[in-house]
């Protein structure tokens, strides 16, 4: 078997033009992560850049109103530039320095990944190039200036079905044009071989830290930790350090859109079938015929037709569990989250929200429940309106 | 005509320096892709290439990614496929190969994909997303099938040329260039040097592909490599001709086959 496989998923299935790179890349990564400088300069980063450790947020009225088990909510989205996709980008754009690489280059979908990456990029001195959906370009127009504000280039990609699958591709195609100087920083634990155990590295600071943070406010571990799902960054992240925590369930939620009998969702563990796309085996949305399905959800985050390879692992061994969640659902726990407890989340991390809304009023109250709350919702708040017959134009 | 089973890719190699055409099945349908690939073997073509559509062909520039939502449009299926493959092994005796990615083969199932191969009489495979670390799980069923895989060596490979090489089986198919597939104006990589190291590690022939497109650029391959791989120049005819392209192709097969021979 070839190397980076979490059960039968995994591998690292691309064009010969990326092996060498990617073998680069893997041992580039294996020296770091031991390297004291690297991991004090990381460290820096994420504490005094991008303001970690996050919060552990005792949600009180949204615990009461529910009447079960104890709500955290594990404030992703005060980090600097409103995510968790910053955990990540800080790790590959130094590793990407340390390699003496001078350009990265990454896919966005809603855009997250995007502001990210330009974000590392002008602060380490990188140059920037980012693809992103043509589709998700008119529907993200204030996340393209942003980019643009940070000094990246903004590449519209109008091939498929011009959302994040077809910037994965046309990242990836850049990537074979030109790999001495640029590192491709992948936004989610996707891809092949050793992307999806970067990205889960780099992000499952997120677990240390609420794993330490519960048991210092609650002196035991969680019932249960929530997280939205779609290439599964944020969730894999949330889910690391809790793996071995038997007692902990782990939950994914995944963009049901607009139910999964209308076909117009993004479940590819309810729906997909096992399949080898974007470098890894995993599962998939697609037809009969293997050709990749067109996805929908109204989080341009959570749209993407696959699902990282450790999640289709922990899904075949029934560690974690993954659920399904509307976009009404999503809605609804938008509005909640705001009206109850003042924080306006990310429409992907509403999803999350959500889910534990179902759960918690039946759990025993000494329980409690971490939802990871991934992003901030000043993005979303254009589209939710739009969802509820409201228009914000002049 | 030879019997099915006589047919091998290494008869491509035998009438001077090979030209290998590319079509994508079904594009536009799957009766004139019969039409084409028999246009090209009239014309001199000794190793025909038929791409099975895929959604998301990431090792493919803009050309031919088109023409695969074409393909894919026109109600391609790898069932039709199959059918497209047969149809032309009862009317010519060139070694045939399929391009395609893993996900559809892998969808199929590989042992039945497998075994469609041999009895439509396809005699390799080409998958530019199973590089050599991950060609196991596949081999089995090819070599049970006698369907070669091709392998790809590109300007990075560098030291894996030797470990690729020494289990090639039909051809080497040499990338010439970084990036996707698509006709280039120039070639930078040092194609001399890629192929003098195939060579020195086997005897299976050499062809190279990716951005070859005029008569001069395959008489210069040529010098050194065994053949030469075109496929967005025959698709780019496709694109601007739809179901008139054939005599298109024909001739700029002809030509490009006639600067083989030069260097033959």
């Amino acid at each position: 078997m070839s190397k980076g496989r979490y059960g039968r998923h995994g591998g690292q299935y691309v064009p010969e033009t990326l092996m060498n790179e990617l073998i680069r890349l893997e041992e580039s990564y294996e020296f770091y992560k031991k390297d004291p400088e690297f991991n004090r300069e990381l460290e820096d980063l994420l504490n005094h850049y991008a303001g970690r450790p996050s919060l552990l947020y005792f949600a009180e009225k949204m615990t009461r109103d529910l009447g079960g088990a104890r709500i955290y909510i594990k404030r992703e989205d005060l980090n600097h530039t409103g995510s968790h996709k910053i955990n990540n980008v800080l790790g590959q754009a130094l590793l990407a320095k340390k390699m003496g690489k001078t350009r990265v280059i990454a896919e966005t979908g809603a855009g997250q990944h995007g502001v990210a990456t330009a974000t590392a990029a002008a602060l380490l001195g990188l140059e920037c190039e980012i693809f992103m959906g043509k589709e998700d370009t008119e529907r993200q127009k204030l996340n393209v200036y942003r980019m643009e504000l940070l000094g990246a280039k903004i590449h519209p990609v109008t091939t498929g079905t011009m959302t994040l699958k077809d910037a994965v591709n046309e990242t990836m195609r850049e990537w074979t044009k030109r790999v001495e100087d640029t590192l491709y920083v992948l936004g989610s634990v996707m891809g092949p071989h050793p992307f999806p155990m970067i990205v889960r590295d780099f992000q499952s600071v997120i677990s240390r830290e609420a794993r330490e943070q519960i048991l210092d406010r609650e002196g035991k571990l969680p019932a249960a930790v929530v997280a939205c799902v779609g290439g599964g960054s944020n969730s894999m992240g949330m889910f690391y350090h809790f793996i071995g925590d038997k007692d902990v369930r782990l939950i994914g939620c995944e963009a049901a859109g607009k139910g999964l009998h209308t076909g117009q969702h993004a479940a590819s563990i309810a729906k997909g079938v096992p399949g080898i796309f974007h470098g890894m085996k995993s599962y998939f949305c697609q037809n009969e015929c293997g050709q990749i399905a067109p996805v929908y959800s109204i989080s341009a985050g959570l749209d993407y037709p696959g699902i990282g390879p450790e999640h289709a692992y922990l899904h075949d061994t029934g560690r974690a569990q993954y659920v399904p969640v509307t976009d009404e659902e999503a809605v609804e726990a938008f509005e909640y989250l705001a009206r109850t407890e003042g924080i306006i989340c990310a429409i992907e991390s509403a999803h999350a929200v959500a889910h534990a809304c179902k759960i918690a009023p039946s759990m025993a109250r000494a329980d409690s429940i971490i939802i990871c709350l991934s992003g901030r919702g000043d993005k979303d708040v254009a589209a939710i309106a739009r969802y509820r017959g409201v228009d914000l134009r002049d | 005509m030879k019997k099915k089973a006589e047919i091998k890719i290494g008869d491509a190699f035998r009438h001077g320096k090979a030209f290998i055409g590319f079509v994508t099945g079904g594009d536009p349908s799957i009766e004139k892709s019969e039409e084409f690939v028999l246009k090209m073997v009239q014309a001199g073509c000794d190793l025909i290439e038929i791409g099975i559509p895929f959604s998301d062909p990431i090792a493919e520039g803009p050309v031919i990614q088109e023409a695969n939502l074409r393909a894919l449009s026109a109600g391609a299926t790898t069932d039709r496929l199959f059918g497209l493959a047969a149809g032309v092994r009862e009317k010519t005796d060139v070694p045939l190969v399929f391009l395609t990615y893993l996900n559809p083969v892998f969808r199929y199932g590989y042992e039945a994909f497998c075994a469609k191969c041999e009895e439509a009489g396809v005699n390799g495979i080409i998958l530019p997303d199973m590089p050599y670390e991950e060609k196991q799980e596949f081999l089995p069923y090819a070599e049970a099938h006698k369907v070669d895989i091709i392998s790809l060596i590109a300007p990075t490979s560098e030291r894996r040329i030797r470990m690729i090489a020494s289990e090639a089986k039909g051809f080497v198919y040499v990338v010439s260039s970084m990036g996707v597939t698509g006709v280039r104006s120039e070639i930078n990589t040092n194609l001399d040097k890629i192929i003098a190291a195939v060579k020195g590690v086997t005897d299976v022939p050499a062809a190279v592909g990716f951005g070859v497109s005029t008569p001069e650029q395959a008489a210069e391959i040529a010098r050194t490599a065994d053949g030469v791989i075109v496929g967005s120049a025959i698709v780019s005819l496709i694109a601007q001709y739809g179901e008139d392209a054939g005599e298109y192709i024909y001739d700029y097969v002809k030509k490009m086959k006639a600067a083989l021979m030069k260097e033959s």
